[in-house]
């Protein structure tokens, strides 16, 4: 296979999309708890927590939308005791999301075994896939966005909403100024907590999607650390994407991006794990020739005392 | 993300305390896990201490498993030090190894010659890696250290993996590892299998680093830039030089642990070469709060859950990542000192001078919730 072959393949791009979902999810969710100002690094546990949920439930209840949401519940489970921690406890951030990945790789890695042993059912319900009628037919557009994982649809539909939310409501400006200036979020007669508890949520409601796609809409199965590392990508493209949504779908797009490019290349003379390289070495060269400086919300990180 | 966000407010009161209340909550919550799911709990708890420390085999196990976890650490809590995360030293500790490797295999040289060389090859190696680019990153472009440090890890576990599976590090035949390094480069074992003596190593390590951070001007002006960058870029610091020297040094540190598991265990490199030490580390050094002294205990009790994780389930049949659970719980509860503080309050354990515990002081918790 030559490289115009594989660059205008619409597996590839295909690929790219399906790819990218799971990371864009996450790093919306993180937008999301960072513009409220709790520093997330979270994610990566959460979505394995929910990828572990979705494959137990759906094999459960023999039903994938009763999985994903039973998982979505999991993940929320996971963002509460993280929220609780960042938000009244005012604990490290950092260490509390690191401390959170830990238990979550623990945990569903224990589970695993003991509910499944090695493998998770091979008959597990997955979430459909959805063909839409007249883009499906299209030359070329309809192989590469024509028909997709209904999740990649889904996630379309929530950076739309998640963009209006965050900067074209009143919602999203309550949230951004707890993140920018809990202060004055305050004088204004607003819960800081309230809003932070919101952000963290609404973020770990998105990486358990993402999660939970990944082992029932992709792969349909859990395999011990399966996300292996997708919330950490998720989290330099929340970055690299400027804390917001399109900027960080895009970047999550890069990154589905050169992993569908190392599997088209699997099996060339060309050395997969040279591909796969490919989009950190682009991050690391954007990052600094291009982006620059990248501002954080100006109270992301930093615990909130409550005023008396 | 903002930088210094993990170092701060640590004192040396309670420096002990905390850790160890918190280790015992996490006991008590997994043996809460094991019970659950239809264990023993004491007999769990049980089984994971005797595996890390029953017999004098079992306690080298334990700090054989330290060892790398202790060099990495103490990286990783330089840069906690300056301020910065670097959470890609897995990548370090990968390009550590492949130049200790390397250097093992292709390269004769005197016995102890031979190990220095190796040791100062995967120092440069590594510390290149994360100083050059990240560190020159940060300082000059304002780069963010998570997103580089991050990036550069992948790129080094993919080009360690190309090396050994189809690139030149490959030895001949069908599996993907690197010829065995000389004779002369290994380390010295002192209890079999394999608890050598890099140990030493990471006792050096820590020795110095402990002398840098609290006895050289270095250290000092590290941790102003740790607590506050602009008001040492007032006093006349210089914060991009520490920037890159920090990150550096850090690299240097998970590049030498690298070198010391090649040289002391594995004696060559293969695919799946490490199980994570680069992350487990992040954990170590918080635990540790970041003292050299505090970061080399943390390293022994981590080693600890992992050699008596391995035992627990040999022994008592519940499966090994529940030592796994038990380390995240404990990082957990170190970071949620509120938690410690209420229990403290309780059960009118000895505490800190505040006279009423924090929950008191605090009416937006009730308010939060509503």
């Amino acid at each position: 296979m030559d490289l115009a072959t594989i660059f205008l393949s619409p597996t590839l791009w295909a690929m790219t999309l399906s790819l990218g979902t799971p990371i864009a999810l996450a790093a919306l969710g993180g937008t999301f708890s960072e513009r409220s100002g709790v520093v997330n690094i979270a994610m990566e546990g959460i979505m394995l927590t929910a990828a572990f949920f979705a494959v137990f439930f759906s094999s459960l209840t023999g039903n994938a939308w009763l999985g994903l949401l039973l998982a979505v519940a999991c993940g929320l489970g996971m963002g509460l005791l993280m929220a609780w921690a960042a938000v009244h406890l005012r604990a490290d951030q950092i260490v509390i999301g690191t401390a959170v990945n830990m238990i979550a790789a623990g945990l569903t890695a224990y589970l695993l075994h003991i509910f499944f042993g090695q493998g998770s059912p091979s008959n597990t319900p997955q979430l459909p896939v959805v063909t839409i009628p007249g883009l499906a037919q299209l030359p070329f557009v309809g192989d590469v966005i024509g028909h997709q994982n209904v999740m990649v649809y889904i996630t379309i539909g929530l950076f739309i909403l998640a963009h209006y939310v965050l900067f074209h409501t009143v919602f999203g400006l309550r949230l951004r100024s707890a993140g920018e200036n809990p202060q004055a979020t305050e004088s204004a007669g607003l819960s800081v907590y309230r809003l932070r508890y919101l952000g963290v949520l609404i973020g770990a409601f998105l990486s358990a999607l993402g999660g939970a796609y990944l082992s029932i809409g992709v792969l349909n199965s859990f395999t011990q650390n399966m996300t292996s590392g997708r919330g950490y990508i998720a989290l330099a493209a929340m970055i690299f994407g400027k804390w917001t949504p399109w900027g960080a779908f895009g970047a999550a797009m890069l990154f589905g991006w050169a992993s569908a490019l190392g599997y088209m290349f699997q099996g060339t003379s060309v050395p997969y794990q040279l591909v796969l390289i490919l989009p950190y070495v682009l991050t690391v060269v954007a990052l600094v020739g291009l982006v620059g400086r990248s501002r954080p919300p100006a109270a992301d990180g930093i615990p909130y005392v409550h005023a008396r | 993300m903002s930088a210094g966000t993990p170092v701060r407010r640590w004192g040396a009161i309670g420096g002990v305390f905390f850790p160890v209340l918190s280790v015992l909550l996490a006991l008590v919550v997994g043996s809460i896990v094991a019970a659950a799911t239809g264990y023993n709990p004491l007999g769990t708890i049980g089984a994971l201490v005797d595996g890390a420390f029953g017999d004098p085999t079992r306690i080298a196990a334990t700090l054989s498993a330290a060892i790398p976890l202790m060099i990495v650490g103490l990286g990783v809590a330089v840069t906690f030090q300056a301020g910065l995360f670097n959470i890609g030293a897995e990548g370090q500790y990968w390009i550590g190894a492949l130049a200790a490797t390397y250097v093992g295999y292709a390269i004769s040289l005197p016995p102890i010659l031979h190990i220095l060389a190796c040791f100062l090859a995967a120092m440069i190696a590594a510390g290149i890696w994360a100083g050059l680019i990240p560190g020159l990153a940060k300082a000059y472009r304002g780069a963010n250290e998570v997103i580089t440090t991050m990036m550069l890890s992948y790129v080094a576990i993919y080009l360690g993996q190309y090396l050994v599976e189809s690139g030149p590090m490959k030895a001949p035949g069908t599996l993907p590892q690197s010829p065995i390094i000389a004779p002369s480069a290994t380390l010295p074992i002192l209890v079999q299998p394999q608890f050598s003596a890099g140990i030493f190593v990471a006792i050096v390590a820590a020795a110095v680093l402990w002398w840098l951070f609290y006895r050289s001007s270095w250290g000092y002006q590290l941790r102003t830039i740790g607590r506050n960058p602009v008001a040492a870029r007032y006093a006349g610091m210089s914060v991009a030089r520490q920037y890159v020297l920090a990150l550096g040094v850090s690299g240097m540190l998970a590049g030498l642990a690298g070198a010391a598991q090649i040289l002391g265990v594995q004696h060559r490199i293969y695919d799946s070469f490490s199980s994570g030490y680069g992350y487990t580390a992040i954990a170590v050094a918080l635990l540790g709060r970041n003292n050299p002294i505090g970061v080399v205990l943390a390293a022994i009790l981590f080693g600890a859950l992992t050699t008596g994780g391995q035992m627990m389930q040999i022994n008592a049949g519940v499966d090994a990542q529940l030592a796994n659970v038990i380390e995240g719980l404990i990082v957990f509860f170190v970071a949620a000192e509120a938690i410690i503080r209420w229990i403290q309050g309780r059960f009118h354990l000895p505490r800190r001078a505040s006279g009423r515990p924090q929950h008191a002081e605090t009416p937006a918790v009730v308010e939060g919730e509503r």
